[in-house]
């Protein structure tokens, strides 16, 4: 049990990170992006990417398993996706932005994900793979429960990324701009905030978010192209459950859907536990749509 | 026949199958604007709830009713509504994104029951060995497979013809009503979310019933055949033939269909051998392609909606 809430903080603070960038999207650009989960793919493909490139293996800064490489892969890699975010803004959601139907975005953001899936198959195949091959002994911290040094520290990246996000957007002029966009577009507008501007941001953040939050992943279970289509539903959930739009409650919800779906294994078949995040989603639709935090759009009709 | 012939017969059955599935989609998106992001689950549920009643009894397994086929298509049909009513119910009153995200949410957990649920879907082999309907009244393969292609065209001109009918009638004025103004149409007294979910169950339903007729026609089930590639291939056939015309979901789904297959049959002909595995993502990235790029160039697709307009205008 002990283990099994453990690990649930661990994925739940990697589900939190994906979770931030989509509901930011969700709530300033007001459409559910299918290609966010691929933008946690992409950024984890692309450490591995610079990382074999590079080949430069300066020795693991003990007790991790990585060293300064992956930590400046990581930083490449958070650039390349928010590349990948604005690219396909500008290609795609661009064009078919003021459509009648604002699910068009949606639709467009379906296809776009099958695409960068696809593309990642191409580029780095279907095997799983890994940052590193040096095996990591788990400390045991107390009696059933034990931890890897690299669990530690996603869990104490995770909380200072949320704070410093939190202060960025309390704080900032952008930062302003981003709550005033979701809060109320026209208001906003109408008081001369650039929106492209606002608009170019939100992809940056979430896209830099959702590329940490790949290279965890891959640091703390593995890589295959396939982690984004299986992460979407808990991030949706994840975000849903918080508010839309509201950064605290996704990285709330984003630890209650990874805590219930580690813990769900001791109750239900493993099999199962891909299912636990849409058990959540609809309960959440039928009790309490607009979350468990007042999002700043809401589960109403728009 | 020659091969290639039965090679068509073949094409055509699982073409004019997807038609159907198109079809219901259609109903939803083109004339609804309902995003469903889970086509294949309910592909599957029809699918499976068909195997399951239809099967012969077996040991190992709960199930095999082994009911008449009609009938068993008609329970997998009911599976599928009731499925459409859960996820349905739970998001037809909010914003539109989250019936796209549940339904998305369903296909998975479908796709996983499919895998794991051994002692009522057979797991990873799935349920073998399912009579075929009419089986032994024909001599040949071929012979019975000519014979259900003109099933499943019957089967899908009945769909056609009562979805035609449909949206002429008043109710079907109604969906683009909602998809166009949902203000004006509650406004002259409708209930959108009801509407809405009606379109919903039986959009579904149809999907459930091109399953049952799939299942009829391989005589197997397996989760390999209802991999979430399906859901978009069938939106792909969708936006090609054009939203909101239903000939255009029937020459969407037959193209298509057409495209994968002489695709594949390319990339297995030309790609060197030590790059086939990559070819299937090749044929993907093309479903992907077709998709993107006539969402944003050709939104009508090749038919796309006719026109409405009011007599009285002008």
């Amino acid at each position: 049990m002990l283990q099994a809430i453990a690990d649930g903080i661990l994925s739940g603070s990697i589900i939190a990170l994906g979770a931030i960038g989509l509901t930011l999207t969700m709530g300033i650009l007001r459409f559910a992006n299918f290609a966010h989960a691929e933008l946690v793919t992409w950024g984890a493909y692309m450490a591995l990417g610079v990382l074999s490139l590079t080949g430069a293996f300066m020795g693991p800064l003990a007790p991790f398993s990585f060293g300064v490489p992956l930590l400046m892969a990581t930083l490449v890699a958070m650039v390349a996706t928010a590349l990948l975010a604005l690219a396909i803004d500008w290609l795609v959601y661009r064009p078919l932005r003021g459509r009648a139907n604002h699910l068009t975005l949606v639709f467009g953001s379906f296809g776009v994900s099958l695409l960068v899936r696809m593309v990642i198959l191409l580029l780095f195949g279907g095997a799983a793979q890994y940052y590193s091959n040096t095996l990591q002994i788990a400390m045991k911290v107390a009696p059933g429960l034990r931890i890897m040094p690299d669990q530690i520290f996603t869990l104490g990246l995770t909380a200072v990324i949320v704070v410093a996000l939190h202060l960025f957007l309390q704080k900032t002029r952008l930062g302003l701009s981003m709550r005033a966009l979701a809060e109320n577009p026209e208001l906003a507008r109408v008081n001369g905030i650039d929106t492209r501007h606002v608009v170019r941001w939100t992809w940056i953040i979430g896209a830099s978010l959702a590329a940490i939050a790949g290279v965890l992943y891959g640091l703390t279970v593995q890589l295959r192209p396939e982690i984004g289509f299986h992460l979407l539903l808990p991030l949706f959930a994840a975000a849903i459950l918080g508010g839309v739009g509201n950064v605290f409650g996704a990285v709330i919800g984003g630890l209650i859907v990874g805590l219930a779906e580690s813990i769900s294994v001791l109750f239900i078949p493993a099999g199962y536990k891909l299912a636990v995040p849409f058990m959540i989603l609809l309960l959440v639709l039928y009790i309490r749509p607009t979350g468990i935090f007042a999002g700043t759009v809401g589960g109403g009709k728009s | 026949m020659t091969g290639f012939a039965a090679y068509l017969v073949f094409f055509l059955i699982v073409a004019l199958t997807y038609s159907i599935v198109v079809m219901g989609l259609n109903i939803q998106w083109g004339y609804t604007g309902l995003f469903n992001a889970g086509v294949v689950g309910f592909f599957a549920i029809g699918a499976y709830g068909t195997a399951i009643l239809v099967g012969p009894d077996r040991a190992h397994l709960i199930g095999g009713f082994g009911l008449p086929f009609p009938l068993a298509v008609l329970g997998g049909m009911a599976l599928c509504a009731l499925a459409a009513l859960i996820v349905g119910l739970a998001t037809l009153r909010l914003r539109e994104e989250y019936l796209a995200i549940a339904t998305f949410g369903i296909a998975i957990s479908i796709q996983l029951v499919a895998l794991n649920f051994e002692s009522l879907t057979g797991g990873a082999q799935g349920l073998v060995g399912l009579p075929r309907p009419l089986f032994g009244l024909f001599d040949s393969p071929a012979g019975y497979n000519l014979f259900y292609l003109g099933v499943v065209a019957v089967m899908a001109g009945l769909v056609y013809w009562a979805l035609e009918t449909a949206v002429r009638s008043p109710w079907g004025r109604l969906l683009k009503a909602v998809r166009e103004d949902e203000t004006a149409a509650r406004s002259l007294g409708r209930n959108p979310a009801r509407v809405r979910l009606e379109v919903f169950v039986l959009g579904c339903v149809l999907m459930g019933l091109a399953g049952g007729l799939y299942v009829g026609f391989i005589g197997y089930v397996s989760p390999l055949d209802f991999l979430p590639i399906l859901t978009f291939q069938i939106w792909a056939m969708l936006i090609v033939g054009g939203s909101g015309n239903n000939r255009g979901a029937i020459v969407g789904a037959v193209g298509v269909w057409a495209l994968w297959a002489m695709s594949g049959l390319a990339i297995s002909r030309f790609l060197p051998v030590a790059y086939q595995s990559q070819g299937g993502a090749i044929q993907v990235i093309l479903i992907g392609l077709l998709i993107v790029l006539t969402l944003i160039f050709r939104p009508r697709g090749l038919i796309g909606e006719a026109e409405s307009v009011s007599k009285h205008a002008d």
